[in-house]
């Protein structure tokens, strides 16, 4: 069985690779962490799976030699917080070379806490604080179309930060303007900063409430590479309307002693806790 | 100087027809829509008061309404702008900037975004409706963030020329739109320079330096020290930020002091930006004149420039105090 529960044979070499790719991710991301100090590592590793579908995939219409051209796709981290992760893919895609890795969050390094747009090839938007990437990526599609142009926007989420008010006013415009070049996506690991996200805020019915907002909605396994895919290559879910794309994750996926705990939000790995996670992950960082 | 001068501009104040900014700021932007496809309208519900009615029925495709909704006001002007588009993202001041602060903050400043923030009825525009609708913050706000322009025009002429200036703008930037209505006080052909103060009356006894809607009364009070044979000069400070530091360091110099006066709280804005400049390369005597550290009371805009002296009795009796 492989790591989203499908049969062995269903596991295609591309597949085989993006597996391998999102546990590079998320060694890179609790490297980086470990080496900083600091760092979220739940949440980068709740992403993983779905960055590297989207970046090494082959569904982002991008071109790392050219981070401004006008007709790219536009993917927008709102969880800004998981920069970690987001750095090793953008690396790993070939925005810039994989050993400014080592720079994360060193004095003057590009590589902040945070993502920075002015900074860095490959970033879109500056994010960090929660419910701004939403709004921004509605303007992205509002643009494409104003444009006549055909690329999509794309926005990560975390799910505590859909407590942040301004999601849902981006939604509301979203279905207004029938925004079906937008993708929503909800990393739904069910737990924020200081508690699970339900202890904190009810979020469910979560799929409920984009449907009421007027979105078409799926839900799916953030961690099934397939079913991301597949998913991914047939978009919009349903004309006319903007995707929400709930992908249920694990925090912490990957790394057993840091899957579904809250304290590993912004949990930093220990020498002893990376060496354990890379034997787990199976996977060699050598940036 | 490094400014330009403008004389006869009280002249033109003496006998004033008045004009709503807001109508010289709307048609330079659907003549600049006509001109380049980049450009763009989002509004929050505010189609009449941001005065894009027009723009909505010529340009149905470039306007976008998000309701009553300032923080996704702001971010989608921020997707709009990496997009490729120039949004002129329009909202009554208070809200505008008060609402959607870390998103001004955010997406526009420290991302620098091209967008243009026009914060519509700043100032005590609003009047009676009290101190929920002043936007008496926004100046101090907007000028400390890093990256972001803040431009106040005094009249219609000067809006207009803002406006087509923010076409060919790097960055961020806000404009104060004035409700109130102001008199023609620049010529036709004037041309807006980017962080240069207008000379709008030559002087070399005292200075006053002010902005917007208070420009006017600059010029009155400055004819009135001249009766007293007292030559104020009176600086535009169109552009708070930059600041022409040149031009405020001249009049520190050449004249014996400088009043500073602002539609907006005394603390933070115009008369601070003065100050820090004074403080570190010149210090000189002050006077700033703004609201002291209150809201303002129940009165129409007239009624409350009167009320908190920010008028030509005010400004001249400042000039006054630093003169004698």
């Amino acid at each position: 069985m492989n790591d989203s529960g499908k049969d062995e044979t269903l596991v295609t070499p591309q597949i085989d690779t993006l597996r391998y790719q999102a546990n590079w991710i998320r060694l890179s991301a609790m490297t980086m962490t470990h080496r900083a100090r600091l760092g979220h590592t739940g949440g980068d590793l709740s992403a993983s799976d779905i960055l590297a579908v989207l970046y090494l995939g082959g569904i982002l219409n991008i071109d790392p030699t050219r981070p401004q051209w006008p007709i790219r796709d536009r993917f927008i981290l709102s969880k800004g917080h998981c920069s970690a992760a987001f750095y090793s893919v953008l690396a790993k895609r070939g925005f810039f070379p994989e050993s400014q890795l080592r720079t994360h969050m060193e004095p003057l390094s590009m590589l902040n806490g945070h993502p920075d747009r002015n900074k860095l090839p490959g970033v879109e938007a500056n994010t960090g604080p929660l419910g701004h990437g939403l709004p921004i990526a509605v303007g992205a599609a509002l643009a494409s179309r104003m444009r006549g142009e055909s690329w999509r926007a794309f926005v990560l989420t975390g799910d505590g930060e859909l407590q942040e008010g301004s999601n849902w006013e981006a939604a509301m415009t979203a279905q207004h303007y029938n925004l079906d070049n937008l993708t929503v996506i909800v990393d739904r690991n069910r737990i924020q900063q200081g508690d699970f996200t339900e202890n904190t805020q009810r979020m469910e019915p979560l799929a409920e409430r984009w449907r009421a907002f007027g979105f078409a909605v799926v839900e799916l396994d953030g961690h099934d590479h397939a079913a991301l895919l597949e998913r991914f290559d047939n978009l919009p879910v349903e004309p006319g309307k903007p995707t929400c794309i709930i992908a249920n994750t694990i925090k912490g996926k990957g790394v057993s002693f840091a899957e579904n705990k809250p304290a590993w939000h912004h949990g930093v790995p220990t020498r002893e806790q990376l060496d354990a996670a890379q034997a787990e992950l199976g996977v060699e960082v050598n940036w | 100087m490094s400014n330009s001068t403008l004389t006869g501009a009280a002249q033109a104040a003496a006998q004033p027809k008045l004009y709503d900014c807001r109508i010289a700021y709307a048609q330079t932007l659907e003549a600049m829509a006509a001109g380049d496809a980049r450009v763009c309208a989002v509004i929050n519900d505010s189609l009449s008061s941001a005065n894009l009615k027009n723009f909505k029925a010529l340009y149905p495709q470039r306007f976008v309404n998000v309701g009553i909704a300032e923080q996704n006001m702001v971010g989608v002007g921020c997707g709009l702008a990496n997009g490729g588009m120039v949004p002129y993202v329009c909202g009554a001041a208070c809200f505008l900037t008060g609402r959607a602060m870390e998103q001004v903050k955010v997406d526009l400043a420290y991302s620098k975004s091209n967008v243009r923030l026009c914060g519509m009825s700043p100032g005590m525009a609003y009047g009676q409706l009290g101190p929920t609708h002043h936007s008496i913050e926004d100046q101090a706000w907007t000028r400390i963030l890093p990256n972001m322009a803040v431009i106040v025009p005094c009249d219609p002429i000067e809006t207009a020329a803002v406006m087509r200036y923010s076409l060919e703008h790097q960055g961020p930037m806000y404009l104060r739109i004035a409700r109130m209505p102001v008199p023609q006080l620049l010529p036709a052909d004037y041309k807006y320079q980017f962080g240069k103060a207008v000379v709008m009356r030559e002087g070399n006894d005292v200075t006053i330096a002010t902005n917007g809607v208070l420009v006017c009364r600059a010029l009155e009070a400055a004819d009135r020290l001249a009766a007293r044979g007292i030559q104020a000069r009176v600086l535009n400070i169109s552009t708070l930020k930059p600041l022409d530091t040149e031009a405020i360091l001249d009049a520190a110099r050449t004249t014996r002091g400088i009043v500073s006066a602002e539609e907006g709280l005394a603390a933070g804005g115009l008369g601070g930006a003065i100050a820090e400049v004074l403080a570190l390369h010149h210090p000189a005597p002050m006077r700033i004149l703004g609201l002291p550290d209150v809201f303002a009371p129940t009165g129409n805009i007239e009624f409350l420039l009167n009320h908190f002296r920010l008028n030509a009795d005010g400004m001249e009796a400042a000039a006054l105090e630093l003169v004698q």
